[in-house]
C-alpha cells in the first residue's frame, strides 16, 4: 500500500505541477485509528498528505458533486461505477474529472477490528500485508485483514476501477469471493410478519443524523424529502413511524444506483447495517433488468426511463 | 465529607436500596460497544468501559419528546384545549455516568435554566429527579481531552458520588447531600482505598495525551476568529451530517413540530442539528448560515467562543465522541488549535 501511495503523490503533483488538474481529491491520514480523511490537494506540496490505505472508507465520488473545477480523484471498483453514475444522471461531465484509478483491496471495518478487543483502548492501527498490528498503552497483536473486512467488501464484484485516466499501481483480483444474493436471500424467504421485524429490529437505534444520506454519493438532491417541509413528508422524531419512513424511502431512491460501497454502514455511528435493505434492490436490479449501476456510461439507468416491455412480475399476481 | 468503600459483592444491595425510590440506569455491553440500559442486577454493569456510544444527554434532554397535547374543535364552546404532559413519574439514578458527561449537564444549565423567564420546564423536571453516581475514568480514550476543558477523569462538578473502581472494591465519595445521605450507611473508606484512588486520578490524569489551549480563543475578538482563514478550506471535507451534534454530550439545539391528526395533536420537541441547512432556513429563503463552511465554523464558534464569552462555561467536556464518530475524521482539537494558532 506505501508503494501505492507513493504513486498517487507522484501523479497528484505532476497533474498540479503541469495544470493539468486544479485540485487532487484523496485520502490524507486521520488523527484517530483506522480512519483517513477525505482531502484535497491543490497544490504539488499538499500532494505529499495524500495517503493510500485499507481505511479509505469514504466513498470520495460524494465529494465531487457540485464541483465545477478540473478534478481528479482516487477511485477504486466502487468509486469509479459512481462516478460514471453521476455523470450518467448528469451531475459531473466526464471531461471534468481526472480519474486515478486503483485496485481495492478491501477495506477495514473499524467496528470488527474494535470487537476483536472489547473494551480496551485502540492507539493504532498499522498494516503489515495482510495483516494488522493493532496496539493500545499495554498490548500489541496481529490479526488478519481477512477477517475484519467490511461486508459489502466480501461481496465486490469490481474491485478495479471501471474508467481511468491513469491507472495507479497494477490491476487486481476483480471480485471479493462473496455472494451478494446471499445477503439478500434472507428477505425472500421471510413473511410480510418476519420482514417488518426485521426492519424494526435493523433501524431501532437509528439517531436520524443523516450520516448514511450525507456521506452517499446517490444522494445529492437539493431538498432531500424528509427536510421538505410544504407538504411534510416525514416526522422528524426518532419514532418507528418516521425512522423507517426515511430508510425505506431512501432506499427506494437508490434501487438501480447503489453500488454497494458501504459508505453508510462505515458512517453510522450507531452500527446500522442498511446494507440489509439496499442488498435485495440490487438483486432485484439485476434479475429483472439485467443492470448493474455504474459500469458503463453508455447506458441508461433502468429506473431513469420508461418502456412498455419493461418487467412487472410484482403485478402478475 | 467521608469517602465510603463497597465490596462488589454487595453491590446487588446497594442497587436494592437504590432501586426503591430511583429508575436506575447504566452503561451495558451491547455487542461491540457500551450503551445506556436500565439494569437491576450488577450482573449487567461494565467497569472496563471507555464510554458510551451516544451520551446520556438524552435522559434529561430526549431526542423526541412531546412537550404537550391539543384538541381544536370548532364545536367546542371551550375552544382548543391544550393539555401538559405530566413529569417524569419516578425519580431516576444515572449509574457509572462519566464526569464529562455529567460535566456537560452543568453547562447545559446555564442554557437552559439561564433566569427566571428562561428556565425550561422540560429540562428542569427531569433534571432535578435525577441522582448522579459518576465513575471515574480509568483508561482515557486517545481522543479525550477533558483537563483541557476545565474537566477531567475524576471531576466531580455537577456529581451526587463519584465511585472509583479498586477492583474488588468499589470507593464511595459523596459530593451532594444527596449522596450523603445515600451512601451514609456504608462503611468509611480506609486510609489506602483513599490514597488508591487519588493514585487513580494521577495516573488517569497522565494517561490524557490530547491536550488543548484556549487562551488565544478567549482573547480574540468574535469577528477576528469568525474571519480567521482556517475556515476557508476546513470545512470541505465535512459532509454537514448531524453525527457530531447527536453523540455529543453538550449539544442541545431542538425544533418544535406541531404534529395533527384531525381535530388532535401533540407538541414535539427533537434534536436539531446546525450542520443541516435547514436548521436556519428563513420562511422568506434567506439562510443566514446558508454555505457549509458557515454551518462548520458555527459549531465550533459556538462551543468554543460564544458560550464562553457569554455563559463563562466552555461548550465542550472534551469526551472526544465527535472526533471518534465523525465519518471524515473532523478533529475538535485539531479545529481548536488552529482557532488558538490564527494569527
Amino acid at each position: 500500500m506505501q508503494e501505492m501511495t507513493q504513486q498517487i503523490r507522484e501523479s497528484a503533483k505532476r497533474l498540479l505541477e503541469q495544470g493539468q488538474v486544479d485540485c487532487v481529491l484523496g485520502y490524507r491520514k486521520g488523527t484517530v485509528p483506522m480512519q483517513e480523511r477525505p482531502f484535497f490537494a491543490y497544490t504539488p506540496e499538499d500532494a505529499d498528505q495524500l495517503v493510500w490505505t485499507r481505511f479509505c472508507v469514504n466513498n470520495l465520488a460524494n465529494f465531487l458533486i457540485g464541483r465545477q473545477d478540473r478534478i481528479a480523484v482516487v477511485a477504486q471498483g466502487c468509486v469509479s461505477r459512481n462516478i460514471v453514475g453521476l455523470i450518467q444522471e448528469k451531475q459531473l461531465t466526464r471531461e471534468q474529472v481526472y480519474v486515478l484509478g486503483v485496485h481495492s483491496p478491501g477495506m477495514v471495518d473499524r467496528g470488527k477490528v474494535q470487537e476483536h478487543f472489547p473494551n480496551r483502548v485502540i492507539h493504532s492501527v498499522e498494516e503489515d500485508g495482510e495483516e494488522l498490528v493493532v496496539s493500545g498503552a499495554d498490548f500489541s497483536e496481529r490479526i488478519k485483514v481477512r477477517d475484519v473486512k467490511r461486508n459489502n467488501c466480501y461481496t465486490c464484484t469490481h474491485r478495479n476501477a471501471v474508467i481511468h485516466d491513469e491507472l495507479i499501481g497494477e490491476q487486481g483480483k476483480e471480485t471479493g469471493g462473496g455472494n451478494m444474493d446471499k445477503v439478500a436471500a434472507p428477505w425472500e424467504k421471510l413473511s410480510p410478519e418476519e420482514r417488518w421485524e426485521r426492519l424494526e429490529e435493523t433501524f431501532k437505534d437509528c439517531i436520524r443524523c443523516y450520516a448514511c444520506r450525507d456521506v452517499c454519493p446517490l444522494c445529492y438532491c437539493n431538498q432531500c424529502f424528509v427536510d421538505e417541509n410544504q407538504p411534510q413528508w416525514c416526522g422528524k422524531t426518532v419514532e418507528e413511524t418516521d425512522v423507517l419512513t426515511f430508510h425505506l424511502l431512501r432506499a427506494f431512491h437508490c434501487a438501480g444506483r447503489c453500488t454497494d460501497c458501504g459508505a453508510c454502514e462505515s458512517a453510522c455511528p450507531v452500527g446500522i447495517k442498511m446494507r440489509m435493505l439496499t442488498s435485495k434492490l440490487e438483486k432485484d436490479i439485476r434479475e429483472l433488468y439485467d443492470y448493474s449501476p455504474g459500469l458503463d456510461l453508455e447506458s441508461t439507468p433502468p429506473l431513469s426511463v420508461y418502456r412498455p416491455e419493461d418487467p412487472e412480475p410484482f403485478a402478475s399476481g | 465529607m467521608q469517602d465510603k468503600i463497597l465490596d462488589k459483592s454487595e453491590l446487588d444491595a446497594f442497587l436494592e436500596r437504590l432501586g426503591k425510590e430511583h429508575d436506575v440506569h447504566a452503561p451495558v455491553q451491547n455487542g461491540g460497544s457500551v450503551e445506556w440500559a436500565a439494569v437491576d442486577s450488577s450482573r449487567d454493569l461494565v467497569w472496563d468501559f471507555t464510554n458510551t456510544g451516544v451520551s446520556p444527554k438524552r435522559y434529561i434532554f430526549p431526542q423526541t419528546e412531546c412537550m404537550m397535547r391539543f384538541r381544536n374543535r370548532s364545536d367546542d364552546p371551550e375552544g382548543m384545549v391544550m393539555k401538559e404532559e405530566p413529569g417524569l413519574t419516578r425519580k431516576r439514578a444515572l449509574l457509572n455516568i462519566r464526569p464529562c458527561d455529567v460535566k456537560a449537564f452543568r453547562v447545559l444549565d446555564s442554557v437552559y435554566c439561564q433566569d427566571e423567564k428562561t428556565n425550561d420546564v422540560y429540562w428542569r423536571d427531569k433534571r432535578e429527579k435525577t441522582l448522579y453516581l459518576g465513575l471515574a475514568c480509568k483508561s482515557p480514550c486517545p481522543t479525550c481531552f477533558c483537563t483541557s476543558v476545565r474537566c477531567g477523569p475524576h471531576h466531580e462538578e455537577g456529581l451526587d458520588v463519584l465511585l472509583v473502581d479498586l477492583g474488588e472494591q468499589l470507593l464511595l465519595r459523596p459530593v451532594s447531600d444527596k449522596g450523603q445521605e445515600l451512601v451514609s450507611h456504608l462503611s468509611d473508606a480506609p486510609q489506602e482505598a483513599v490514597q488508591q484512588a487519588a493514585k487513580q486520578k494521577e495516573d488517569a490524569e497522565a494517561a490524557i495525551q490530547s491536550r488543548v489551549d484556549l487562551e488565544n480563543i478567549m482573547a480574540r475578538s468574535v469577528l477576528e476568529l469568525y474571519e480567521a482563514p482556517m475556515w476557508d478550506r476546513e470545512h470541505e471535507s465535512c459532509l454537514n451530517c448531524g453525527v457530531c451534534t447527536y453523540v455529543c454530550p453538550t449539544c442541545h439545539c431542538f425544533d418544535i413540530q406541531d404534529e395533527t391528526q384531525g381535530e388532535h395533536g401533540r407538541r414535539v420537541r427533537n434534536w436539531d442539528t446546525c450542520m443541516s441547512w435547514l436548521f436556519t432556513y428563513h420562511t422568506s429563503g434567506h439562510n443566514p448560515r446558508g454555505s457549509k463552511k458557515d454551518r462548520y465554523r458555527q459549531r465550533f464558534m459556538h462551543k468554543f467562543k460564544y458560550m464562553p464569552q457569554k455563559f463563562d462555561v466552555i461548550g465542550c467536556v472534551g469526551c472526544g465522541r465527535c472526533t471518534s464518530r465523525c465519518p471524515v475524521n473532523i478533529d475538535v482539537t485539531e479545529v481548536v488549535r488552529g482557532m488558538n494558532e490564527q494569527e
